[in-house]
């Protein structure tokens, strides 16, 4: 009885705060956002808000069945896990839905169910569960390809149902893999690939070549003991070069129009007046209602329910992706700093409790839900706000949905759970 | 270093959107203001404006409702070109028109509201309401337009139009195409008839459709009706009035000396007020504005300074007397003038020598030249006469803004020792050099509503009300400063000559042709040159006619001036008009046909085109009285028999 008591205190309660603050302010911009006519009840069930409250109470249900289990349980299911996960993204090919071209949802009676939501969760136990093992050496490419194909499968799924922002998620595991050994170089080059496309679509190749150049050659004089040859240099040259014409063929030819155009706003590629005026009434609609609403926010907002342009919907999606919206338009700067400051938070007290794991499973495990998190965190506020091209991915525990609510709060809980449990690993 | 990377970057990130966020809301936020949400509509609801009555309580000005087609142009849905030319038909106007306006409210604000075509005519606006539905981005703004019971007082009323932008600019409470008062008194009165318009702020979505009040409507206001106002002009007098000036130019103004409001003022050539109503408004309007020369938008009863010439002799007769540098019964001698030094001041034939009572009846220059003399010389230096002379003339209103609810208005001009002093130096002038003053000429300067006050004042034995055009508002009581009187410097004593020199102006002097049966009219007549440029050289043209009179001479019901440019000799047209519109005040009708049917039928116009005729020209004596058509003439008779008797 003792230890069962220990055990149920050694829960970090300082996450599970900061995730119900969340949770409750998230409700309150879902009750704004999405509320028709006027307000009755707070459970009306008719009202999305009011469905929203349904699944806030299943989430706790969920919560107690997840801190339930025995923590080895995951770790020891972690591929079956991931198993079932697979085949339900599979499944989505036969038995799918189509909602706005994405092809990512089950349809059960009234209700949708997206296994994309669990597969983050379900991917990180099987990447904490490989890396885990005493025989995996990240170090070596054999791994590295192995752990690769355990996030390229979801992730290619996920592409394949026409649901490219949930793909983007999957890039979270490369902190994940940084910090259980990958090399250095792969964060150079990931880098300079960011960079090289960025460069090459902005400023055109032959500006790219030529900031390549001069680089380079910096570096050859630079070194003076390794220098290596010439050839070499040549080398990187032409890699870059191509990669950045790579890009820019893939941006005019492989992206579709839509993900075309909101690279083309957020680097400010198009130059001709009137089309960026037909753009900004059709692409960039949402991203600037968005950031209206946000700027009209001010210092303090204009007040629980009272925002103008969310009450009259003015931001398409407002109760999901662009919830931070909301957030901004009624509580103001106040409110918006507020959101970030307990994401921040959360995410740093994530990653702390994971440093502090004994088994690497769950410091693994935990390392990936700080990188999920972060990922959703950075591009859904991001894009809000228009730092980052439009990526339509929920704010965690905040956007409207089940599928979401509850595939982050299994991710989060059950770190949560071998959290507490790293006093009976010895 | 491998567990710092997440950890920095998410930090990183954190303190990004932070800025980001700072920048959007607290540095690039300017404060909220509901008026530029496009997330609310504004609905206003334009209140009735006050009516305008006569002191007889004749409605002058009610209202007309009007429609004003609006658009928001960041609202309009783009059409096809078939769909505009319906629309364009619909408004009656061109393709190019549709373009050219969409464009111009597109440059004052795509948010907010731009009149696209105002003030449709009411057949217009009922084929339109039923399509309006299709225009997305147009709307139908009722307001509620002038509409006039009369068509005269154009001056007087004054006109409403659109406000602009620098107006708006200052007076936030309008919006562009909300209308205004432009002149009259619907310009100085304003904030009472146009009353508070409403305003009902309406949430709308994305779809620009309404889903319901703002707040739940604890914003919006309802509106407060413009308040009633009676003037204080006589309709009856005002319309004979103006008639009388048809085929002349001046201005006459009538005032009540015991209240000092104002029965009647006249500006001619005037023009139907009804012009500056409706779509016609702004033709019409630029039309009067840029006749540079009858210039009808010009108060000659407010506006125009003249030398107020003789007239102006009476003052110096009351100046003399209340510095006691002369008695009544004084005289001077007067041979056709008055000599100084080695200069003369002409003067026209009549016996010598006069007393203060034959001065004014005769309106003597000698006389007046002497008794001046004597006010500026009694001091030890012409600069503290002159001080002494100027406040005295001062304390009659002249010289200064009458500060009253009319729309514009002029100072006029009464000479100081100062005047001097910057012209010629200090002390290197004299008495002699301000000799015209004595007269009415020289620096002095006074408009027709001045000189009406000054006959009020004197008809009053010595104060004044200001003149002012409000005689009640609905609800409210006028401004305390019209019902205290103002008292001159002279004594009530010294009153009684000059009264009885102005009465025998009628009985014997320049006026005896003028007199009315059975009123004790007071009087006294006016002429000043004046002159103009042609090819750059100064011209004399014809003297104005100037008369100035008060009625009856004890307790005065009415005091008038009246100016009527190159009308001659004071009592040639200025004293008959003057006699005419006492006549008509006091007893309801003229007896004196004569006088009237003179006035009706002669025109200066002729006066008025030689300077422009490029041929040479006589003035005065040369000039000769110039019928108007018998045409005409009937039919000004007909106008005659048509206003009523008060």
């Amino acid at each position: 009885m003792l230890r069962e008591n220990q055990r149920h205190f050694k829960f970090d309660w300082i996450t599970i705060i900061l995730f119900l603050l969340l949770l409750a302010f998230g409700y309150l911009n879902i009750m704004s956002a999405s509320h028709v006519g006027e307000i009755t009840s707070y459970f009306d069930t008719d009202q999305l808000y009011g469905k929203h409250l349904i699944f806030i109470g299943l989430t706790f249900f969920l919560i107690i069945i997840i801190l339930s289990f025995e923590a080895k349980f995951y770790e020891q299911f972690a591929s079956i896990i991931y198993l079932v996960a697979m085949l339900a993204l599979i499944g989505l090919f036969i038995f799918g839905k189509d909602v706005n071209g994405a092809r990512s949802w089950y349809g059960v009676g009234s209700m949708t169910i997206q296994p994309s939501e669990f597969a983050k969760f379900a991917t990180a136990l099987a990447v904490a569960k490989y890396i885990s093992d005493l025989q995996t050496n990240m170090t070596t490419i054999k791994d590295q390809l192995r752990v690769a194909a355990i996030i390229f499968v979801p992730a290619l799924l996920i592409l394949l149902q026409n649901d490219a922002g949930s793909t983007i998620v999957y890039l979270a595991f490369f902190f994940v893999f940084y910090r259980e050994g990958l090399q250095q170089i792969y964060l150079v080059i990931a880098l300079s690939l960011i960079i090289l496309a960025v460069l090459g679509l902005k400023f055109g190749v032959i500006i790219t070549a030529i900031v390549v150049t001069t680089i380079l050659t910096v570096v050859y004089f630079i070194r003076k003991k390794k220098r290596g040859s010439l050839l070499q240099y040549l080398i990187v040259l032409l890699v870059s070069v191509a990669f950045s014409y790579g890009v820019k063929l893939f941006y005019e030819h492989g992206l579709k129009a839509h993900q075309q155009n909101r690279i083309s706003l957020w680097l400010r590629l198009e130059k001709d007046p009137a089309k960026l005026e037909r753009m900004k009434k059709a692409e960039a609609y949402n991203l600037i209602q968005s950031e209206q609403a946000i700027s009209s926010g001010g210092v303090s907002g204009k007040g629980f329910m009272q925002g103008t342009r969310t009450t009259g919907k003015f931001v398409p999606e407002q109760h999901t992706d662009y919830i931070f919206s909301t957030v901004g338009e009624e509580w103001g700067f106040l409110g918006t700093s507020a959101v970030v400051l307990l994401f921040v938070l959360l995410i740093v007290r994530v990653l702390y409790l994971a440093e502090g794991q004994k088994s690497q499973f769950s410091r693994v495990y935990g390392y990936s839900v700080a990188s999920i998190l972060f990922i959703h965190f950075t591009i859904n506020i991001g894009m809000v706000m228009g730092l980052i091209p439009t990526v339509g991915i929920p704010l965690p525990f905040f956007s409207y949905g089940g599928s979401g609510l509850w595939g982050f709060t299994i991710l989060l809980f059950i770190f949560v759970k071998l959290d507490s449990n790293k006093i009976n690993e010895w | 270093m491998r567990k710092l990377l997440l950890l920095t970057t998410v930090i990183l990130v954190g303190l990004v959107f932070i800025a980001r966020l700072f920048y959007l809301q607290v540095y690039d936020n300017t404060v909220y203001n509901i008026f530029e949400d496009n997330a609310i509509r504004k609905e206003y609801n334009y209140p009735k404006r006050g009516y305008v009555y006569d002191r007889n309580g004749k409605l002058l000005v009610a209202n007309q409702p009007s429609y004003d087609v609006m658009v928001i142009p960041r609202e309009v849905t783009p059409l096809d070109s078939l769909e505009i030319e319906e629309f364009c038909s619909l408004l009656k106007i061109t393709r190019e028109d549709y373009d050219k306006k969409l464009e111009r409210a597109t440059h004052y604000s795509p948010r907010l509201p731009s009149p696209f075509v105002p003030q449709l005519s009411k057949k217009d606006y009922a084929v339109l309401q039923e399509k309006m539905r299709k225009y997305e981005g147009f709307y139908i703004q009722k307001r509620s337009l002038r509409s006039y019971q009369t068509t005269i007082g154009a001056n007087v009323l004054g006109d409403i139009s659109e406000v602009n932008r620098s107006i708006i600019s200052k007076h936030p409470y309008y919006k562009l195409g909300d209308l205004i008062g432009n002149q009259g008194i619907e310009k100085t009165y304003e904030n009472i008839l146009r009353g508070v318009k409403g305003i009902k702020f309406i949430q709308k979505d994305r779809f620009n459709k309404n889903i319901g009040p703002f707040k739940g409507g604890v914003l919006d206001t309802l509106p407060q009706p413009g308040k009633d106002i009676t003037i204080t002009i006589d309709s009856n007098l005002q319309a004979y009035g103006e008639l009388l000036m048809q085929h002349k130019r001046g201005g006459i103004i009538a005032i009540e000396p015991g209240t000092g409001e104002i029965l009647a003022m006249i500006s001619a050539p005037s023009y139907n007020p009804n012009l500056l109503v409706g779509r016609d408004r702004s033709k019409n309007f630029s039309q009067l504005y840029r006749d540079s020369i009858a210039k009808p938008l010009f108060d000659r009863g407010l506006q125009a300074m003249y030398p107020p010439g003789s007239p102006f002799k009476t003052l110096n007769a009351l100046v003399a007397l209340q510095e006691g540098v002369v008695t009544p019964e004084e005289r001077f001698s007067c041979a056709m003038g008055y000599r100084y030094g080695n200069r003369k001041m002409a003067c026209h034939a009549h016996r010598s020598p006069v007393n203060l009572n034959a001065g004014v009846a005769q309106s003597c220059n000698a006389y007046f030249a002497n008794v001046y003399r004597r006010v500026i010389d009694k001091y030890d230096t012409p600069a503290e006469g002159m001080d002494v002379w100027s406040n005295h003339i001062k304390s009659f209103g002249l010289g200064d803004y009458l500060n009253n609810d009319l729309s514009v208005g002029q100072p006029g001009k009464i000479p100081s020792a100062q005047t001097y002093d910057r012209g010629y130096g200090k002390n290197r002038w004299g008495t002699t050099y301000t000799i015209s003053n004595s007269i009415g000429q020289g620096e002095v300067l006074a408009t027709p509503i001045q000189l009406a006050n000054m006959a009020a004042a004197i008809g009053n034995r010595g104060y004044y009300y200001t003149p002012h055009i409000v005689k009640n508002i609905e609800g409210d009581t006028i401004p305390e400063k019209y019902t205290t009187p103002k008292y001159t410097t002279i004594d009530k004593r010294h009153f009684e000559p000059v009264v009885q020199g102005m009465f025998d102006v009628y009985n014997e002097g320049t006026a005896s042709m003028l007199r009315v049966p059975g009123i004790d009219i007071c009087g006294k007549t006016g002429t000043a040159e004046n002159f103009t440029i042609i090819d750059s050289v100064k011209t004399q043209l014809t003297d104005h006619s100037i008369f100035v009179a008060f009625a009856p001479k004890d307790n005065p019901k009415i005091a008038m001036a009246v100016f009527v440019e190159n009308g001659y000799f004071g009592s040639r047209f200025a004293g008959r008009i003057a006699s005419l519109m006492i006549e008509q005040y006091l007893k309801g009708e003229t007896t004196r046909k004569d006088m009237e049917n003179f006035v009706l039928k002669y025109s200066l116009e002729h006066e008025y085109e030689k300077p422009y005729s490029g041929e040479p020209f006589g003035i005065n004596r040369q000039s000769t009285l110039d019928p108007v058509s018998e045409e005409e003439y009937q039919n000004l008779l007909k106008l005659r028999a048509k206003i009523p008797k008060s």
